[in-house]
């Protein structure tokens, strides 16, 4: 499925529909399961996420900063590979999308069992500056 | 009011943007690697609440288009050419004596906003440099930067918003490389460039100095104080010959009056007829500091009051951004009695950065903050009393 770049009123409704916490998630108006994350001053928020196994899950990815952002989940493999890529953009796949400046991106993954996977942005500078988080899968 | 004059000149590295567009994926940086721009030495001064804020941009080869943003303390009405000397005389004037003033310097110490991009307040060519004076909140002006080519490091947004939380004020130089060679300018050429800032209370600024650096690399800078007072300064600067040993990455490097003949010369450069011929003290302040702890700036209080903003400095009080205003505040947290533990500075015993949670300065030191948060307070309104408050 490709993820589904969309214009929200604000990023706070996809906040919203996982708490604080970041836990979660919780069944929405929809079939999925909602999470939303938040990227300011080139860190996520939350950076930790847990997810379960088997559902499809929707994150809802608000980037609140001027500049672009990347949402890339995987294993280390994956996140060793564009950290080194050179990829200018990411479209193709539902972990692998772009969230420019100032835009709340969608994209919806199901995850088939356990695992503790990172999301990270590999703008350059940006994973060593902070812009980790862990997503754990049970 | 006594004329007063303060003069600062900071030897700022670049936070230097290329204009080259970013590559999305990991690892691929501007491909301009090969050419630098450095910003090497600031130099600004105040009389009669003006600010005269001269810097240089060197050449250091290359082709394209690279750039910096400064953070401003107000509005330039001026933007022009600088004097060909200035900047080299102050170094001259205080690296020869750096031995012999040791003895001296230890006996004296001391959600997403509106997309709406920054309002554009005035623009100039100086020989190879576009520069741009912006007013607006972090994002407005990093939303103006990317738009018009800047490549911006990741941590912009974050030190973009802690300076337009102070002043929305600042300066985007463009510099043309192609514009410098077609202009007969060389490597190692500055263009020094003058702007005439009118304030009511001068700062230096230090934490954009680490703009785009790794958390681990050292941010070195020279900051020249000139004064019709000896300034004080927060944080403040260790005396010590030996270094940053303290644990404060500013050292006091020089601290004695300006010489006639410096501040003849200075007066004689072009457009430094402001420079007063006597009676000025004459501080320079060296920085040694790692970027990731580099999150302050330097406020200093020229009056001769002693009482340096801790919000000009960039800092918090329990977690709390002091007002504007708080050069009474600033004071008393100043001088609050702290002891260092575990080889603890002072500084950061003192006040705590304002992206860092309070947490971070830990329980005893918050509770002494805390304390002189509330005399702060208290003497402020003492203050205001009087009828004798500062204009913010």
């Amino acid at each position: 499925m490709r993820p589904a770049p969309r214009a929200l009123a604000t990023a706070a409704a996809g906040l919203a529909l996982l708490g604080s916490a970041g836990c979660a998630g919780r069944a929405s108006a929809g079939h999925d399961l909602s999470v939303g994350v938040q990227m300011r001053f080139s860190k996520f928020e939350p950076s930790q996420l847990s997810v379960p196994a088997g559902r499809p899950v929707r994150f809802v990815v608000h980037n609140a900063d001027f500049i672009d952002h990347e949402f890339i989940v995987g294993d280390e493999t994956v996140q060793r590979r564009h950290e080194t890529g050179t990829e200018t953009k990411h479209d193709a796949v539902p972990t692998e999308v772009d969230v420019p400046a100032g835009t709340t991106v969608e994209t919806v993954i199901t995850f088939p069992r356990a695992t503790t996977l990172s999301y990270v942005c590999h703008a350059p500078g940006h994973r060593e500056y902070g812009m980790v988080g862990t997503l754990t899968v049970g | 009011m006594r004329r007063m004059l303060a003069a600062t000149a900071a030897a700022i590295t670049a936070t230097v943007l290329s204009a080259a567009p970013a590559l999305a994926c990991g690892g691929l940086i501007g491909p301009n690697g090969a050419v630098n721009l450095t910003r090497t030495t600031t130099f600004a001064g105040y009389a009669d609440g003006v600010e005269h804020y001269v810097t240089a941009f060197n050449f250091a080869g290359g082709t394209g288009k690279f750039g910096s943003i400064t953070p401003l303390p107000g509005i330039p009405t001026k933007v022009e050419r600088g004097g060909d000397w200035t900047l080299q005389r102050l170094v001259r004037e205080t690296t020869p004596v750096l031995e012999s003033f040791a003895a001296a310097a230890s006996a004296s110490a001391p959600t997403a906003a509106a997309a709406k991009d920054a309002e554009v307040l005035l623009e100039a060519k100086v020989d190879a440099l576009d520069i741009t004076i912006l007013r607006g909140n972090g994002d407005e002006v990093g939303r103006w930067a990317k738009k018009n080519g800047f490549t911006l490091p990741p941590d912009s947004p974050e030190v973009l918003d802690f300076y337009a939380q102070r002043s929305p004020i600042f300066m985007a130089a463009a510099f043309d490389a192609d514009r410098a060679k077609a202009g007969g300018q060389q490597v190692g050429d500055g263009t020094p460039l003058h702007l005439t800032i009118p304030t009511d209370q001068p700062w230096v600024p230090l934490r954009i100095l680490g703009l785009g650096k790794k958390a681990t690399e050292i941010v070195d800078a020279d900051v020249y104080l000139l004064t019709a007072r000896r300034p004080a300064m927060l944080p403040e600067p260790t005396a010590s010959e030996r270094g940053f040993g303290s644990g404060v990455g500013l050292r006091l490097a020089y601290d004695r009056p300006a010489g006639t003949e410096l501040l003849r010369d200075l007066h004689e450069d072009k457009s430094g007829d402001w420079v007063p011929l006597d009676d000025m003290w004459l501080t320079k302040i060296q920085v040694n500091e790692t970027a990731g702890a580099l999150k302050y700036d330097l406020a200093i209080d020229p009056s001769g009051a002693d009482k340096p903003s801790i919000a000009d400095a960039g800092y918090t009080v329990n977690g709390l951004r002091p007002p504007l205003d708080d050069t009474a505040l600033g004071k008393v947290a100043k001088v609050a009695p702290v002891t260092p533990v575990d080889g603890f500075d002072n500084l950061r015993a003192r006040s705590t950065p304002l992206d860092s949670s309070p947490r971070d300065s830990g329980s005893r030191w918050v509770d002494i903050v805390a304390v002189a948060a509330l005399a702060g307070l208290l003497l402020l309104g003492v203050t205001l009393a009087l009828g004798r408050r500062r204009p913010s």
